[in-house]
């Protein structure tokens, strides 16, 4: 069940409001779109840290969470609605389906106690923008420094970078392609009228 | 319809334009015609317009002289109304239909100026004359800066904002082609059929280069078929390739380190106006991994009295307006060389069905296969001559020539006077080794040539065709195939050994450098012999500078401003080096050149903002209660990035009448803050105690699970860096809370001690700053405020103690109440995940309606701190304030170690009478001093007086119905009780001197 | 605008790096004993070398590690990451090492050819 008390940071926006303030959506034309955009409201969002290099950390992660921690740099792994993504060399970020981050907590801070370990709620740190079709490459291109191409980056891979003066977490999704954007909740509003802008002589389309 | 006077006929010269396309255009009021693939320069010279413009500092008329970026002279006001563009070369300004341009530097018209009196009066504007003549008095200079902008002046800037769109994007490719000539169209060949991801720019609309308009590319064969065909077929090839792109009208402006690269694209600057979200230019910010500069050469004039006279102009550039655009520069064009380049150029236009009046040739024995065949058409050359000078009072109509004695130091016999209406010259062909300059790539100068060619660099790029000093067709295509395969293997690709395209070896007779022509009268008399034509820098001002003193390179460009305009020199640089080498008996490689710096071209500032304007053009923070505060009506201050409520108004209330009534309601009812933005860090481990200890100067090894102590944190240097309060929730988990400002940097700052210093210290940090959204009340009612909404606490003051922290559900809202207070009344900071934030405010808002709960902002939050003396790291501190000098040597543990600590001992930190922070009082409490205002002991009747310190916050404060100050002031410990003085400009505003605690020194509102 | 190779997430452009300052550089075991001039020598003292520096970075928009980078102070060649705690690679000495409890102040470095003046 929605609380109706808890709100995203995006709640009420489309893609057709405008950056600039102009009033309505965006013109004829546009919105059938190169590019789709959706906030996925209230993912649930732990970071996990602890002593990769321990076995036994390994252990406790996988038997919480039912699959391997990504050990390899700015790569992601998961099952089913879960997801960790790398983050640093004892660092991930946990993303669960809302609501079920508290759950996914309990069993993460049982399977480690007693060791040196941390596990802390960040689902309302951050929002996700989940940005697809032919041109979410192009438009991130504008304001992000990582290179995206196929060759180099691909479906499972994680970057921490910028999005033009927004900090975010990258996660390329799937090959069509489709990027998971993770960003602080009081640049989520600036990053949402950065990325439709952006995403405006493509055709941007509400998505979900 | 206006006919074409100067175009070629079709047949005889095709061009790459498109007859069956007319576009009408609009210059100095005037209509013309030209055709699709014009530039403005093209359409005006096959109108028989040369007169383009007015020269910036004397006022001469000028001409068209190139036919690409080096242009100095044809910058034109580009349009009108919000679109006009000041200073667009007409050279690459693409013709359209309904195109408006207008020259510049021209009162009231191009034909009658009034400024050119400055040239009657040039024996008074020698070089340096801005230097000489404007410095005094000092005082002045602002005046006469501005009656020389507006003489001078290069255009003007619209009023209007720009209505157009600019885009920036970055990109990465293996290997980046800078230039599509024939070097470097070979070279992305060669580079994208091994593989690589190639990015191919050139300046130009259509790719192709000297191909499409020099005389060795026109008419030449490579791999056996026409040259242009070939270059179609290689565009066509490349075009295709998906890992391929092509950006004409690009130009590569910028060469940064590690090869980041900035490309300028013209994107809708060739139409009237973009469509409906195209930008009109976009800014590439690359990154490559091997770059190969194919940036071609650009011709040399040649240094000779009243060489400046519109129709004198570039031998290449004049075959150019030929061969590519249909256009004859004139009907009588004289040329006039030091290489056989121009001869090409001479025959071209012959060929083409224009008159040519001869070559001169400065060169005694001109010989060779282009001499040959210029004889060959009967055209006469005057091999060992020079023009000495030209006539023609708007356009050249004719040029003396005389011949050259031997040294090539003077001329001798009989003047020689030959009627023509176009000089076509060539000193030569310089490598535009801009970009590898920019590089850090060293040059070398070849003394044989008279050149500058790339030498060294610690880059990833390589150089090929004519920037390398390249100059036949077979050699371009070589070394460009070669420079592109050299990249892609050196990206990791596997280029095939396939043979590089080939054409005709052709080797040039050697060139006869002189930096200035001879006249028949000393240099600098009788005429002028222009080096700069845009900054109207002569031959005889670099003489002058030298004889004052100006030797080194740097200097005598800025004292003579030579190659300093829009252009940088593209033309005159080399020459004006040369003469400075002739003049000081030194080599030209020994006096080196000026400093090559981006951009290559200029770049509007429309292209280097981007989107990043308006609304977008910072990212602006808001919390969660954010639509509240908007609906009721909040004034916001910006707080770094956030948007934080300043005051809250009721109609009519002044930021006065709002805060007075804010601070009250905190101190007598209850006030409710948005404290959302203060930064919050999550700090977990077994070593978490010990890790503060050393970060914070107090201790916190003993501080009991559930309270919570305040802290400051010292650079090492001793000085306040941030304050908060942090809270024990475990035994190893603690929360701490920063100030808004420092929360990103007071992470970096734990993580910097934990990774690099402490690895030992087993403790993690993460940031949860925007996880917990904050609503703080305050004032006497809070705690009946919180039994009211619910919290499942024991609110009992003995239960739910000062400094201490309890979980409960707020209002039904999971929460953590800490109950701390910035005000001095009973205060508690009720945290929930950000996605209540909204919920808890409203509900707190509600419950509070029978308290008369009252929202307050900054401004309120700023008096109610100062009215106990709380200090605002920022604001009462600036980085040169210790724990001590804050009063606070209670939280200054001297049983630890902590960052800093050793620091407080120092001799200077540990001085008795440093700057203090202590309370100001005016005599007069209706008077608020100006925060920042300064502090003196002794009044005299005008500054200097000793400073002892100022004022850092000042306010009104309500509640006291008084002025109050926090300040820092020289020993301001001992100065209590005494009185001082805050000079300012109309008044003298005296204080007294007070403990910095206004209410309730003793602390016991914070109970309730 | 340099290209930073993190030891973790690669070649990554300068703006997303925060500079450290010079590495190796490190902080006294027992402040109290060291004399006012041994303690502003760790304090304030840092060569400037022209050339080769050791210096630390930290991927301020990425993975947030503090890292090692020795880079050539006149070319900005980057010659070595090393991760913190990672000895330096055995390349050619940097123009200045540290030695933060050297009771003599290090010297101040050359401070090297300043640049050529700005533009116009
Ligand atoms: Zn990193």
């Amino acid at each position: 069940m929605a609380d109706p008390s808890a709100l995203s940071p995006l709640a009420g926006r489309s893609p057709s409001s405008r950056a600039d303030g102009a009033a309505g959506a965006l013109p004829p034309g546009v919105g059938q779109g190169g590019v789709v955009m959706a906030e996925r409201a209230l993912v649930g969002k732990l970071v996990l840290r602890g002593d990769a290099d321990d076995a036994g950390f390994r252990d406790a992660v996988r038997g919480a969470l039912g699959f391997d921690l990504p050990l390899a740099a700015n790569t992601a792994s998961g099952a089913e609605s879960t997801t960790a993504l790398w983050l640093g060399p004892n660092e991930w970020l946990v993303a669960t389906a809302p609501g079920a981050e508290t759950a996914a907590a309990v069993s993460l801070k049982v399977a480690l106690s007693g060791r040196h370990a941390s596990v802390t709620d960040v689902s309302d740190s951050r929002t996700v923008i989940r940005l697809s079709g032919a041109n979410a490459r192009d438009v991130l291109a504008k304001g992000c420094p990582i290179d995206l191409h196929p060759r180099v980056f691909g479906p499972g891979r994680v970057a921490q970078s910028l999005v033009a003066r927004a900090g975010v977490i990258l996660h390329q999704v799937d090959e069509s392609p489709t990027f998971d954007l993770y960003v602080v909740a009081s640049f989520a509003g600036y990053l949402w009228d950065w990325l439709v802008d952006a995403a405006a002589e493509f055709g941007v389309a509400a998505g979900r | 319809m206006s006919e074409q006077s100067h175009r070629l006929d079709a047949a005889a010269a095709p061009g790459r334009i498109d007859r069956g396309h007319p576009l009408r255009f609009v210059f100095n009021g005037r209509g013309y015609e030209g055709f699709a693939g014009d530039t403005l320069a093209s359409a005006l010279i096959a109108n028989g317009v040369h007169l383009v413009g007015r020269s910036f500092k004397y006022h001469r008329p000028r001409g068209i002289v190139g036919s690409g970026s080096e242009e100095p002279n044809a910058l034109v006001q580009l349009r009108t109304g919000e679109r006009t563009e000041p200073n667009v070369r007409a050279t690459q300004a693409e013709l359209f239909d309904g195109l408006i341009a207008s020259s510049q530097n021209c009162w009231p018209s191009v034909g009658f100026d009034l400024g050119a009196i400055n040239d009657m009066a040039s024996r008074i504007l020698p070089a340096g004359f801005y230097y000489k003549t404007f410095m005094w008095p000092p005082s002045a200079w602002m005046f006469y800066e501005g009656l020389i902008r507006r003489a001078a002046g290069l255009g003007r800037a619209p009023d209007d904002p720009d209505p157009d769109r600019y885009e920036k994007r970055f990109a990465h490719c293996d290997v980046l082609v800078v230039g599509a000539g024939p070097a470097g169209l070979a070279a992305a060949l060669a580079a994208a059929r091994a593989g690589a991801r190639v990015v191919l720019c050139d300046e130009q609309a259509e790719m192709g280069g000297q191909l499409l308009a020099h005389p060795r590319g026109v008419g030449a064969v490579i791999d056996g078929r026409p040259a242009l065909d070939w270059a179609s077929a290689a565009l066509g090839e490349l075009a295709s390739n998906k890992d391929v792109t092509l950006l004409p009208r690009t130009t590569c402006f910028g060469y940064y380190d590690h090869n980041a690269l900035a490309l300028a694209e013209r994107v809708a600057d060739h139409v009237a106006k973009p469509r409906q979200f195209q930008p009109r230019q976009r800014l590439w910010k690359l990154r490559a991994r091997r770059v190969v500069l194919a940036t071609g050469a650009i011709e040399r004039p040649l240094v000779f009295r009243d060489n400046d006279r519109p129709g004198i102009m570039l031998a290449g550039s004049a075959a150019a307006y030929g061969m590519r655009y249909g256009a004859a520069v004139g009907r009588r064009v004289l040329v006039f060389t030091n290489n056989d380049s121009a001869y090409r150029a001479a025959l071209a236009l012959f060929d083409a069905g224009v008159g040519i009046a001869g070559i001169v040739d400065l060169r005694p024995a001109a010989s060779g296969k282009p001499v040959e065949d210029a004889r060959a058409r009967g055209i006469e050359v005057l091999a060992g001559w020079a023009l000495t000078a030209t006539d023609g009072p708007s356009k050249v109509r004719a040029a003396l020539a005389m011949q050259l004695d031997e040294a090539g130091a003077g001329v001798q016999g009989p003047i020689r006077r030959i009627e023509c209406d176009a000089i076509a010259m060539s000193g030569g062909w310089n490598p535009a080794v801009h970009l590898y300059s920019q590089a850090r790539g060293k040059l070398r100068y070849d003394g044989a040539q008279g050149i500058f060619l790339p030498g060294r660099t610690e880059q990833a790029l390589a150089v090929a065709g004519s920037c390398n000093g390249a100059w036949s067709l077979g050699a371009c295509l070589a070394e460009g195939a070669a420079a592109g395969a050299a990249a892609a293997e050196a990206a990791g690709f596997t280029a095939a050994s396939a043979p590089a395209p080939a054409a005709a070896e052709e080797n040039d007779s050697p060139a006869r450098l002189l930096w200035v022509v001879p006249s028949d009268r000393p240099l600098g008399e009788g005429g002028k012999h222009f080096v700069d034509f845009q900054n109207d820098v002569t031959a005889a001002d670099i003489g002058l500078a030298v004889r004052e003193g100006y030797k080194s390179v740097e200097h005598l460009k800025r004292y003579t401003t030579s190659g300093m305009g829009t252009d940088q020199g593209k033309l005159g640089n080399v020459h004006a080096l040369g003469i400075l080498a002739e003049v000081t008996a030194a080599e030209p490689g020994a006096v080196g050149t000026t400093t090559f710096r981006p951009p290559y071209t200029p770049v509007g500032f429309g292209t280097l903002a981007g989107r990043d304007v308006g609304a977008l053009a910072d990212p602006v923070r808001t919390t969660a209660m954010h639509g509240w505060h908007v609906a009721a009506g909040a004034v916001f201050e910006d707080v770094g990035q956030w948007k934080r409520p300043h005051y809250y108004p009721r109609p009519g209330e002044s930021l006065h009448d709002a805060v007075n009534r804010e601070v009250k309601a905190a101190r007598t009812g209850v006030g409710i803050l948005d404290a959302s933005t203060l930064g919050k860090i999550d700090i977990q481990g077994p070593d978490a105690a010990e890790f503060l200890n050393r970060i914070y100067t107090n201790a916190w090894t003993k501080l009991e699970i559930g309270r919570a102590r305040y802290g400051f944190m010292c650079r090492e240097d001793g000085m306040v860096f941030d304050d908060g309060v942090t809270t024990r929730l475990a035994a190893g988990h603690f929360h701490m809370t920063t100030t808004t400002g420092g929360a990103a940097r007071v992470l970096s700052w734990l993580e910097e001690w934990a990774q690099t210093e402490w690895p030992e210290l087993r403790v993690y940090m993460t940031s949860v700053t925007e996880q917990w959204a904050v609503a703080a009340i305050a004032g006497p009612h809070a705690r009946a405020l919180l039994a009211k909404v619910g919290t499942g606490i024991d609110l009992d003051a003995k239960a739910f103690p000062f400094m201490a922290m309890r979980e409960g559900n707020v209002a039904g809202i999971p929460a953590r109440v800490f109950r701390i207070s910035f005000t001095g009344e009973l205060s508690y900071e009720i945290n929930v995940p950000a996605r209540y934030g909204m919920a808890l405010w409203q509900a707190l808002m509600a419950a509070g309606a029978e308290f008369g709960i009252t929202p307050y902002g900054t401004e309120a939050m700023h008096v109610l701190r100062a009215e106990k003396g709380f200090v605002i790291v920022g604001q009462d501190t600036d980085g040169t304030v210790t724990p001590i000098d804050l009063g606070m040597d209670w939280i200054v543990s001297k049983a630890k170690d902590f960052i800093g600590k050793r620091s407080l001992s120092r001799a200077d930190t540990a001085r008795g009478d440093r700057k203090q922070l202590v309370g100001l009082l005016t005599d007069d409490p209706r008077v608020v001093l100006p925060e920042g205002g300064q502090i003196v002991a002794e009044l005299k009747p005008e500054p200097p007086m000793a400073m002892l310190g100022h004022v850092t916050s000042s306010y009104f404060s309500a509640n006291l119905d008084r002025s109050i100050a926090l300040a820092l002031v020289r020993n301001g410990r001992q100065r209590i009780g005494a009185a001082l003085h805050v000079p300012l400009a109309d008044r003298n505003i005296r204080v007294k001197v007070v403990e910095p605690k206004f209410i309730d020194p003793e602390g016991r509102r914070q109970d309730g | 605008m340099l290209l930073i190779d993190c030891p973790w997430c690669g070649p990554r452009d300068e703006n997303e790096f925060q500079y450290g300052g010079e590495a190796h550089i490190a902080r006294p075991k027992d402040p109290a004993l060291l004399s006012d001039a041994q303690w502003a020598d760790y304090l304030f003292m840092r060569g400037n070398p022209k050339g080769r520096h050791r210096e630390r970075w930290m991927h301020r928009s990425g993975c947030r590690r503090w890292f090692n980078v020795e880079r050539d102070t006149v070319s900005h060649a980057i010659t070595a990451v090393y991760r913190m705690g990672e000895a330096p690679p055995a390349t050619a000495k940097p123009a200045a090492t540290g030695d933060a409890t050297s009771a003599e102040p290090r010297s101040s470095g050359d401070p090297g050819q300043w640049p050529a003046g700005g533009a116009e």
